[in-house]
């Protein structure tokens, strides 16, 4: 079952102007149901622009997108969300600051229904919440009518994990969601995504600068450079893989620019 | 001091009036963060609408209605320039703001149309001021509720979001083109119920009378913001502090005509009350900020 068919997508930014930017050329991709796909690159090599076109932010210029096998490729925005649960780098992103907690898990426990004239929240939702807060362990559920906005970046992060994850996503998207937090704060982050993803056998994209940890997790690891996949490794053979191995690629892929990338440091 | 006395009544009663309007703007500016000037022409759209109805011979209340769904009409204007034709919010206002003068003078069919309380039976009226403030006070206690329970919902919900963070709102799949629109066609719609009342209030509809009206509700709303914002926290509570932000404009507005301060100057002295309400977060945010540097620099 393909949860993910990209085929053949460009997109140019600010065609014909001096700020033109080629961000996808022509990208293919497939993601089986199950699958957790670690994504690489420099600054600039279109991996979240490839998120954003699935997750309909622009419209593509040419190629398809299916996602669970419908052609998503003419669909706005609000429409994909259906298939999609969305972590974003900036944690002030994937929250409403100005609602507390509670409120913001039950707008993600609609996402893809319609919505009327129901109570925006219940109290079997709450108790719900309650529990699923407590997994987090981050003192959460004590705090349910606080607002967002007062929560730490870290505690934002695991919340808008734990909403894109609520009602199962087809297809969970993260970009870059741990890049901004401090590294304990990160870790307990990514921790928490590989414990969610593995209990409910999520289909994952996820966009990492560490290639330590985009080695370590998951089953498979594509790195791109100016807007191409340009390396796709599955199974016993990315398990086997070094940080080396993956410098080498990108010093081959981009003629040695890669050397002074920030992707060094980490 | 004693004629200071007896304006008060009439304060209260247009404050509450003009309190529906802050309420419709209390959603707009306050739980979509959109800076809506339709408000200008809805007002009197509204007046204009009921003035007319209740003369054609139709019920007030039902007046009352009509000029709810004209001030709605208003508002989706505003919202499918911004939604649809992707003009920025306050130049979609403005415009539907500007096209709504032609169309009250087409409602009234002259500038000025009055409605006189012996001949009909209006709901509100100077004349019986006491009841003016107990009927737009119930009004306003009445709307404040629905919306309560309307914010509450699903779909206010969804407004809320979208007014909040975008993004967010997209990403869990709420239209927030759509939702900006529903905000804008219930404020306007409630800016329409306040100018019924208003006209029917100083006996005559006015195609000037909504002239400045967003500035008297942006002044309701941040004054009730300032005085009632450390202790109302209660969503109700915060569209009832516009209310009475409302009340305490008329009453200022009442004093500094009893200190001798011209009528025409008037809306130059609310212009600059609103200017300064709206500066004095931004200031007191910059003070602390430099504030913090120079404690920064003498740590250094």
């Amino acid at each position: 079952m393909q949860v993910l068919k990209i085929q053949n997508v460009y997109k140019t930014f600010n065609p014909g102007t001096i700020n033109e930017k080629k961000a996808l050329n022509g990208i293919n991709l497939v993601l089986d149901e199950g699958d957790f796909v670690t994504v690489i690159g420099g600054n600039g090599a279109g991996k979240s622009t490839m998120l954003n076109m699935i997750a309909g932010v622009y419209p593509v210029d040419q190629g398809q997108i299916l996602i669970d096998e419908a052609n998503v490729t003419k669909l706005p925005e609000h429409k994909r969300a259906k298939y999609l649960g969305r972590v974003f780098q900036d944690p002030m992103t994937g929250t409403a600051a100005d609602m507390n907690i509670e409120e913001n898990l039950a707008i993600a426990a609609r996402r893809g229904k319609r919505r009327f004239l129901g109570w925006g929240i219940t109290g079997k939702e709450r108790e719900s919440y309650q529990e699923k807060l407590k997994a987090l362990d981050l003192g959460l559920e004590t705090r349910m009518t606080s607002k967002v906005g007062l929560l730490s970046g870290g505690q934002r992060q695991a919340l808008t994990l734990l909403m894109a994850s609520l009602e199962s996503p087809k297809l969970l998207l993260l970009d870059e969601h741990t890049a901004a937090l401090d590294p304990k704060t990160a870790k307990k982050v990514l921790d928490l995504t590989e414990e969610i993803v593995g209990k409910d056998h999520l289909t994952t994209l996820m966009i990492t600068h560490n290639m330590k940890d985009a080695i370590r997790l998951g089953n498979r690891l594509i790195m791109m450079h100016e807007g191409r996949i340009i390396y796709d490794v599955s199974g016993e053979e990315k398990k086997g893989l070094k940080v080396a191995d993956l410098l080498a690629k990108f010093e081959e892929a981009s003629g040695g620019e890669f050397s002074n990338d920030r992707m060094m440091l980490s | 001091m004693a004629s200071l006395i007896n304006a008060l009544p009439g304060s209260a009663a247009q404050g509450l009036i003009w309190g529906i309007l802050a309420i419709g703007v209390y959603i707009t500016y306050k739980v979509l963060d959109y800076a809506d000037l339709t408000v200008d022409g809805s007002l009197a759209t509204g007046g204009a609408v009921a003035v007319m109805c209740i003369i054609g011979g139709m019920n007030p209340y039902l007046a009352m209605v009509m000029a709810f769904g004209a001030g709605m009409l208003a508002g989706l204007a505003t919202g499918l320039f911004h939604t649809v034709f992707g003009i920025p919010p306050i130049l979609s206002g403005i415009l539907t703001q500007l096209g709504l003068y032609s169309v009250n003078m087409r409602i009234l069919g002259k500038s000025n149309q009055a409605v006189s309380v012996d001949q009909y039976g209006l709901i509100v009226s100077l004349r019986y001021i006491q009841e003016a403030c107990i009927t737009a006070g119930i009004c306003c206690l009445v709307i404040t509720f629905v919306l309560y329970w309307f914010f509450g919902t699903e779909l206010g919900a969804a407004v809320r979001a979208t007014g909040c963070n975008q993004n967010m709102a997209r990403a869990q799949g709420i239209n927030t083109s759509s939702q900006k629109v529903l905000g804008l066609v219930i404020s306007n719609g409630l800016v329409g119920v306040s100018g019924a009342l208003y006209a029917q209030y100083q006996g005559s509809a006015d195609v000037n009378m909504g002239r400045g009206a967003i500035v008297i509700g942006l002044a309701a709303v941040i004054i009730g913001e300032v005085v009632f914002g450390k202790i109302f926290h209660n969503f109700a509570l915060r569209m009832l502090a516009a209310v009475i932000g409302a009340i305490i404009y008329f009453i200022v507005i009442a004093i500094v005509l009893q200190l001798g301060l011209s009528t025409n100057d008037l809306k130059l002295f609310s212009a600059l009350i609103v200017a300064l309400f709206l500066a004095i977060p931004h200031l007191k945010g910059r003070y602390f900020a430099s504030a913090g540097r120079k404690g920064g620099s003498a740590g250094a």
